[in-house]
Formats: structure tokens, C-alpha cells, sequence
């Protein structure tokens, strides 16, 4: 990311985190844990004059609420950043829909994620996460975030869609410039989404003479509730959204499960000694380490958790911080790796639900499982650093780890 | 606790999380969308109590209604 602190303007540290946080302040990004556990003992809901006006709700309630109300809250903008862009038709269909355009644009999208489906794509993830592993198990280490984690979803979602899996750090590139860079500088939002359209248009006009079985295919031929075909703004802004939200959300998810299982011998020990309780401890990292925070915008005046929150201002809709409540969870602060009820919102909550989650699930399970399969002693390595990434998604972009026992 | 439990998904509540698939595949099915169902009328065989209970308090969306006839 040094590569662009010159365009960055800097933003003040802060202070007063009750009255002026910020979360791409480097001690947020670092260890956002007990700010949050301040700004909730503060109030359900915070402000700051930040990113022109934002608010964040602290509580699992709060969040809830929120999530639930399309009235007040609009879709429209989903990240928080310091300009806020003209808000374009189709930006990324379902994500930055609202009620009545959600819900069609949103049934295009689920049938391709069910259960079911995920079950028939499991093989190539397994083998994908093989294939990986075989490029550094013999070094007896590696950067677990840039050579493993990084990889599987972004791989993944290319088999689907139909595009080349060789074409991963392209889009990497993109989703670093859409979700971290363009917070502080707006042209690089611009500068990505117009060569990711260029891209898939390329591939939707290959697709018009020879159709293909794969995700862009099903999606040129979709229909909407009049039974016309999708216009192609439509198509491409889905194409987007699933590339944004399909790879470092998951690549986030897989590496802070696996940077938790380096350093907690016991929880790597019981997985290992009792591999069918892998989806449940999913549940667990995914609820201790979420990592996506969404946005909306404030349409009407209300109050949520009996604070008052004003058009204008956007709001940062902290899943990761309402998975930390205490009032929600007991033992909020803890991995309880076999934790029984867990209603987690680490994939959202209400109609925004992710498209998704079927997916990550299934990469987090197959990601863990292979790993411990073939690295089952690993630690941090203490010469190395491990580094976060900063904003709306949350996990680690650089996670040092040696293979085998202590000696 | 001898009563027959029954269960039903609010369908106006479900976001299609699959939490409850996948914890009590006996009790609950999906929709081509992902949306679930219960399976049957909802009567939940003896034996599978536990895992009405654990679909129950795992729903983000407190969707799953547990009743005791």
C-alpha cells in the first residue's frame, strides 16, 4: 500500500474515538477490538464528522435495526469513503439495491450459490487448495495470506464465471483499488470499474457467438420479472459485484482462521483430533473475526437504539462489531470454538443477506480442511509481520507462518 | 418436555442463510433460491428435539418457530 500514500491525503490520527473514529485509522486496523468494546460502552450509535458525516452502530441491536429498515436506509452507497461519488444506475445489482429493484435483481443471483450448487464446485476448490499448498509445503513456510488464502476465492469465482483462473491477480489489483485505495482517492475507483467493464464486455460479446456453461452465460440470459433480457449495464454491474465481494471477503475470512488456528495450539489440536466439527468452529472465526463492514445511507430522519440519526451522514454497518456484543454473545471477547447458538451476522442481516455465503462457507471448510491435512503444526513465524488490511474488509494481507513443531 | 415439538419458518423472516440445512437436515429443506422450508407439516420425529433447538438459536434472522403441541 506504499505505493500510494502520496495520492492518500492523510487523515488525523484520532484522539477521541467516541466522537471522531475512524476506521481506516492504523490502530483500528491493527486491533479494532477494544475501540469497539469503547464506543459501545459509549452508546448504540456514534458519530463522527469524518467522510463528510458517518455514523456506526455499536450493537448487535442497533445493527439489526438498521438492517432491517429500507425505509431510512438506503443501499445506494454501501462503502464509506471521503468523497461520496455520484450514485450511478446498476452500480453493482443486488448489493447497492433498494426496495422494489432488490429483490428480482437478488433471485438472479441465488439459484448459482444454493447449497447444492456449492456441493458440485467443492472438488475444484479442494484441488485448488492442493495445488497451492503444493507450491510451498517443501519450503517449510510461507506467507499463509499472500500464497494460500489470497488465492482460493479468487480462483473459485473465476471457475464460475467462466473467465481464466490465470487472471487472478488482475483482478486482485482491481479489488484493492475499489475497496482500499479509492476511500482516500476517488479516481481510483474510477480507473478500476472502467477496466473491469471493459473486461467482462469483452467476454459477454466472445459469449454472444459461442455461449458458454458458466455464470456470465446464465446471467446474459436471464430475464427480468417482464420477461425482457437484462440490459447489459445490468449484467456487468452484477459481473462487478461478484468479483468485488466473491474474493477478498473470503480470502479475509480464511486467513483469520488461519492466523487464530497458528496461535492457538488447542483449537488447531481439537479440529484435528475432531475434523467434523470444522463447519461449526467456521461459525465461531466467522463471528470473532468478521470481516465486512457495509454501509448505508441516511434517507429520512429516525432514531435507532433511541439515538437520533439524520439524513446526509452515512452509516457504517459494523457486522464484526455487533458479533463482539456482549449483550448478544457470552464470551463475546473469546473463540469458543465448539460454541453452540450462534445467530452470527458475519454475512449481514435482512434482505442484504450475501449472495454468497453458501460459497465462503464452503471454501472456509475445504480451506481449513486441506490445510491441516497436510500442515497440521503450524506458528507464526516470529521473524515475520503479520499486516491487516484496512476498511470495509478486514483480514490478513501478510501472515508469516514456519511448519512444524517448536524444537 | 413430553409434548411433540413442531416447527415452521417464517417465510417473510428467512434470508436463505441455510443455517438451519445444515445444522437439521432432517427438518428443513431449501427452495431453488436458497430459502428454506420446514419438511413435512413441521412435526419434528422424537429423537431430533436437539436439533430443532440448535436450528432454532443459530437463525440470524430469528425465523424458526419451535412449538410444543
Amino acid at each position: 500500500m506504499s505505493d500510494s500514500a502520496s495520492v492518500m491525503p492523510a487523515h488525523p490520527p484520532v484522539t477521541d474515538w467516541v466522537n471522531d473514529f475512524d476506521h481506516t485509522d492504523p490502530a483500528w486496523t491493527e486491533n479494532p477490538f477494544p475501540i469497539w468494546d469503547e464506543l459501545r460502552a459509549a452508546s448504540p450509535v456514534v458519530h463522527t464528522d469524518r467522510f463528510n458525516g458517518c455514523y456506526l452502530p455499536t450493537t448487535y441491536q442497533a445493527v439489526r435495526e438498521i438492517a432491517n429498515d429500507t425505509e431510512h436506509f438506503s443501499s445506494r452507497r454501501v462503502i464509506v469513503r471521503d468523497e461520496r461519488p455520484e450514485v450511478t444506475r446498476n452500480a453493482a445489482p443486488p448489493i447497492t439495491s433498494d426496495p422494489p429493484e432488490h429483490k428480482p435483481a437478488k433471485q438472479l443471483l441465488l439459484p448459482p450459490f444454493t447449497p447444492d450448487a456449492m456441493k458440485k464446485l467443492e472438488p475444484r476448490v479442494r484441488a485448488i487448495c492442493n495445488e497451492l499448498i503444493d507450491e510451498f509445503i517443501a519450503d517449510g513456510k510461507c506467507d499463509a495470506a499472500a500464497r494460500y488464502t489470497k488465492y482460493i476465492p479468487v480462483r473459485a469465482i473465476a471457475h464460475m464465471l467462466g473467465i481464466p483462473e490465470t487472471d487472478s491477480d488482475l483482478f486482485i489489483k482491481w479489488i484493492h483499488m475499489i475497496l482500499e485505495l479509492s476511500i482516500k482517492d476517488e479516481r481510483m475507483l474510477m480507473e478500476a470499474v472502467q477496466e473491469m467493464t471493459a473486461y467482462f464486455a469483452a467476454h459477454i460479446e466472445t459469449r454472444k457467438q459461442h455461449p458458454t456453461d458458466d455464470l456470465i452465460t446464465t446471467l446474459m440470459n436471464a430475464t427480468d420479472k417482464n420477461g425482457q433480457p437484462l440490459d447489459d449495464s445490468h449484467v456487468l454491474g452484477s459481473l462487478r459485484l461478484l468479483l468485488i465481494a466473491g474474493i477478498d471477503t473470503t480470502w479475509s475470512a480464511i486467513g483469520s482462521s488461519l492466523w487464530h488456528l497458528a496461535k492457538t495450539p488447542s483449537d488447531r489440536e481439537r479440529l484435528i483430533a475432531e475434523p467434523e466439527l470444522i463447519p461449526t468452529a467456521v461459525e465461531e472465526l466467522l463471528r470473532a473475526y468478521s470481516p465486512v463492514t457495509m454501509a448505508r445511507e441516511v434517507m429520512k430522519e429516525t432514531t435507532i437504539s433511541g439515538c437520533p440519526v439524520k439524513p446526509g451522514n452515512m452509516v457504517l454497518l459494523s457486522f464484526p462489531a455487533a458479533n463482539r456484543d456482549p449483550a448478544m454473545f457470552p464470551d463475546a471477547d473469546k473463540v469458543v470454538i465448539d460454541r453452540k447458538e450462534n445467530r452470527h451476522a458475519a454475512f449481514g442481516l435482512g434482505i442484504h443477506r450475501c449472495v454468497g455465503s453458501n460459497l465462503a462457507r464452503m471454501e472456509m471448510v475445504v480451506a481449513i480442511e486441506e490445510w491441516l491435512k497436510r500442515i497440521p503444526e503450524f506458528r507464526l513465524d516470529p521473524a515475520g509481520q503479520v499486516t491487516w488490511s484496512q476498511g470495509t474488509v478486514r483480514g490478513p494481507r501478510q501472515l508469516p507462518v514456519l511448519f512444524g513443531k517448536v524444537n | 418436555m413430553s409434548g411433540k415439538l413442531k416447527i415452521r419458518v417464517d417465510q417473510d423472516k428467512c434470508q436463505g442463510h441455510a443455517r438451519c440445512k445444515s445444522l437439521a437436515p432432517e427438518l428443513f429443506d431449501l427452495d431453488d433460491y436458497g430459502n428454506a422450508h420446514e419438511v413435512g407439516d413441521g412435526s419434528v420425529p422424537a429423537g431430533l428435539e436437539d436439533k430443532a433447538w440448535l436450528a432454532q438459536t443459530n437463525c440470524p434472522e430469528i425465523a424458526i418457530e419451535v412449538t410444543e403441541e
